[in-house]
């Protein structure tokens, strides 16, 4: 047996480093810029999600990691070691491909087998492992099964032992649950979670649903066309969005334009549609115009006319079980999106057509990089 | 035969099947008529013939005989009446066993990386490549035949050019040779082969050579554990494709061959011609048959036997 992977997070050495990883499929005129100057660090032992919608180039980030593709420029680095130029199958690097990519010919034991054979593991330690890794994911009883006659679900689990049993460094996981219905997805983010944990192997996870990020990971990196817009965990996220791509990517999010009254070091006052509220200023956002991203449920509902409430018209509600969003227009025109939890026992007492006033919360309002 | 079930049926619903199974066998007249015609009775005349005495000229005289099976393996001194084994149709029997075994690999080895080739390519290119493969079929076979015996004769292009560059100073005896037939064979059923395993690959699915490098296997690993287990149905069927016609090819060795290197189609054509022996001719034939059919049991047997990871 291989010694398990160190899970000291202090490791000097990151997991996996890009940097300034650039990738440029095809020449000429046809030549498209997939991966544009991407630097992350992935630590040992973390379970790192890349988040991005379609065509962002995650698949492709993945996909240089594994050795599939070699990077235009830059370099990407395992526990310190360039490993640019190596072949996938010198990497000690798994992957679960999103079309799971099972061997249709072998069985789920077999295929579990597979990457122990070849790494040349005495014939014991391989059914020693294989066994082990059937138990882990639950498939001892259909492990003589041909992996072409077992469900999605079972696949998803068959392609993870797979990948794990040769005991990786980083596994990469390409969107591996979005082939499978709400339940079952929702179980296997809480296993995968599970396995993460009792291995102690990096996980790089690639999806472009937001909830599965928010939930599983340790730290996301939120990507679009190409760039990583931020990295940081989910709180800060969700909370502390950098830019408006990620304040609208994650959750749904109100835009409000304000205007800089006055600065005191990292803090300012700003006027929004007409209300004066104070808010911090990240690093590099200048006024005097600025965009602040505010979100639904960050807002209390009050009658309106009150001092340091957003007044507008209430224009709409929509029912959504567990809350209910408000839709306003506020004064100067901007539309707003409250959402506020249906308390149990009274209706709300706002009219539809009739004026309304909105609170934030304190330091609710992020100011945004444009 | 009467099971419950049939018992339980409604007297509509036995019309409606009869009705079923008189529409499934009108259905099948065409192809029951094409067996019949095209398989069985003609295999039931050469079946006949291969039975009785030879004609004086040609045909047959209609009373049962053994003499055509017994002149596929003994010939009859004419002289001191000593049977022995007929020797000449031995080397024929076995000339042509070798010939189609070896075009059949021949073949295998050109046509397997030629479908991998064009199974890779860009799906727009491939009816392209595919059509390449198919252009010899265009032309008649003694066409073909004759263009590579003009290539390959004492004073055709490969020779000239090989004389004229001084590499040699005779001409090389090309033709007429095993080795001219050989090529002629592989030359004219490579698509034969090509085409089945193109088949088979371009359902292959890449992704699972990607998920082989990811788990450590090699190119070779890849080749022999991945590519050959799942396209082997093309393999089988390609190879059946060109070693039963392969067996019995006339037109090939006859051209590239000249006399000495007679197979067992020219063997069964010189029975029916110039030979006058209907009966060893349709004995011959079906002698073909029988080491076609066992040749075709062996080979499938032991493909689905083989498994690497068994
Ligand atoms: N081999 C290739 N040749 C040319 N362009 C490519 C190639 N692979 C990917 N691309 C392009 O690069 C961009 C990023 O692709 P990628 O597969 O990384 O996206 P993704 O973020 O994984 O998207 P999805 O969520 O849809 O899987 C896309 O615009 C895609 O068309
Ligand atoms: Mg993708």
């Amino acid at each position: 047996m291989q010694a398990p992977a160190p899970t000291d997070t202090t490791s000097p050495l990151p997991a996996i480093e890009a940097r300034r990883v650039t990738k440029i499929f095809g020449e000429g005129d046809d030549a498209f810029q997939a991966l544009d100057a991407v630097s992350l660090s992935i630590r040992e032992n973390e379970f790192f999600t890349l988040l991005g919608p379609s065509g962002c180039g995650k698949t492709t980030l993945l996909r240089l990691i594994a050795g599939f593709e070699q990077p235009s420029a830059g370099h990407i680095l395992l526990e310190g070691k360039n490993i640019s130029n190596l072949p996938p199958y010198k990497r000690p690097v798994n992957t679960v491909f999103q079309s799971y990519a099972l061997f249709p010919h072998l069985t789920v034991a077999q295929n579990i087998a597979f990457g122990l054979q070849r790494l040349g593991k005495p014939k014991a330690e391989v059914a020693d492992t294989v066994e082990r890794m059937l138990r882990l994911v639950k498939m001892e009883h259909l492990k003589d099964r041909r992996t072409s006659n077992i469900s999605g679900g079972q696949q998803q689990r068959v392609a993870l032992a797979r990948a794990l049993a040769p005991r990786p460094r980083v596994l990469l996981l390409d969107e591996p649950l979005s082939a499978l219905d709400l339940k079952l997805r929702k179980e296997m983010q809480i296993e995968l979670k599970r396995l993460q944990g009792e291995t102690g192997i990096t996980f790089i996870f690639v999806t472009h649903d937001q909830e599965e990020a928010l939930t599983m990971s340790d730290r996301i990196a939120v990507m679009s066309e190409g760039k990583v817009l931020q990295v940081g965990g989910p709180r800060e996220i969700y909370d502390r969005p950098a830019d408006r791509f990620v304040a609208s990517f994650i959750g749904d999010t109100n835009f409000l334009p304000a205007q800089v009254i006055s600065t005191a070091g990292p803090r300012a006052r700003l006027a929004v549609c007409g209300v004066e509220i104070s808010a911090a200023l990240p690093e590099g956002v200048e006024g005097p115009a600025l965009t602040m991203a505010l979100r639904p449920e960050q807002l209390r509902l009050e009658a309106a006319g009150a001092a340091g409430a957003l007044q507008g018209v209430l224009k709409d509600t929509v029912y959504f079980g567990t809350d209910t969003h408000f839709h306003i227009t506020l004064t100067d025109g901007t539309p707003l999106i409250a959402r506020v939890q249906n308390a149990r026992t009274a209706e709300h007492a706002f009219r539809v057509g009739e004026p309304i006033g909105a609170r934030p919360q304190a330091d609710a309002l992020q100011a945004l990089h444009d | 035969m009467a099971r419950p079930s049939l018992r339980t049926r409604s007297p509509e619903e036995q019309a409606a099947r009869s009705a079923r199974i008189r529409a499934s066998w009108l259905l099948s007249t065409p192809a029951l008529i094409l067996l019949t015609f095209a398989a069985f009775g003609p295999l039931l005349i050469v079946l006949a013939y291969s039975f009785v005495a030879p004609g004086e000229y040609s045909g047959v005289v209609w009373e049962l005989s053994g003499q055509g099976w017994f002149e596929v393996l003994f010939t009859r001194d004419i002289f001191d009446d000593t049977v022995s084994l007929a020797q000449a149709h031995l080397s024929i029997f076995w000339r042509s066993a070798s010939l189609s075994l070896l075009t059949t690999l021949i073949t295998l080895i050109f046509g397997f990386p030629t479908a991998y080739f064009i199974a890779t390519r860009p799906e727009r290119q491939r009816p392209l490549w595919l059509f390449l493969i198919t252009i010899p079929f265009w032309t008649n076979l003694l066409i073909r035949t004759f263009a590579i015996m003009e290539v390959i004769r004492n004073e055709g292009i490969v020779n000239t050019v090989l004389l004229n560059l001084g590499i040699i100073d005779q001409p090389l005896q090309m033709l007429y040779t095993y080795g001219s037939v050989l090529l002629g064979m592989a030359y004219v059923y490579l698509p034969l082969m090509v085409l089945p395993i193109y088949a088979s690959m371009e359902r292959f699915d890449f992704r699972l050579v990607e998920a082989g490098y990811d788990l450590y296997a090699s190119r070779l690993d890849i080749l022999r554990l991945i590519v050959l287990p799942i396209v082997k149905p093309g393999i089988v069927a390609g190879s059946i494709l060109v070693f039963v016609p392969s067996l019995g090819a006339y037109v090939t060795p006859r051209v590239l061959g000249g006399g000495n290197n007679m197979m067992l189609g020219n063997l069964i054509e010189l029975q029916f011609g110039q030979g006058r022996n209907w009966p060893l001719g349709a004995a011959l034939s079906i002698t073909l048959l029988i080491i076609v059919a066992c040749a075709l049991v062996f080979y499938v047997r032991a493909a689905n036997r083989e498994d690497p990871h068994g």
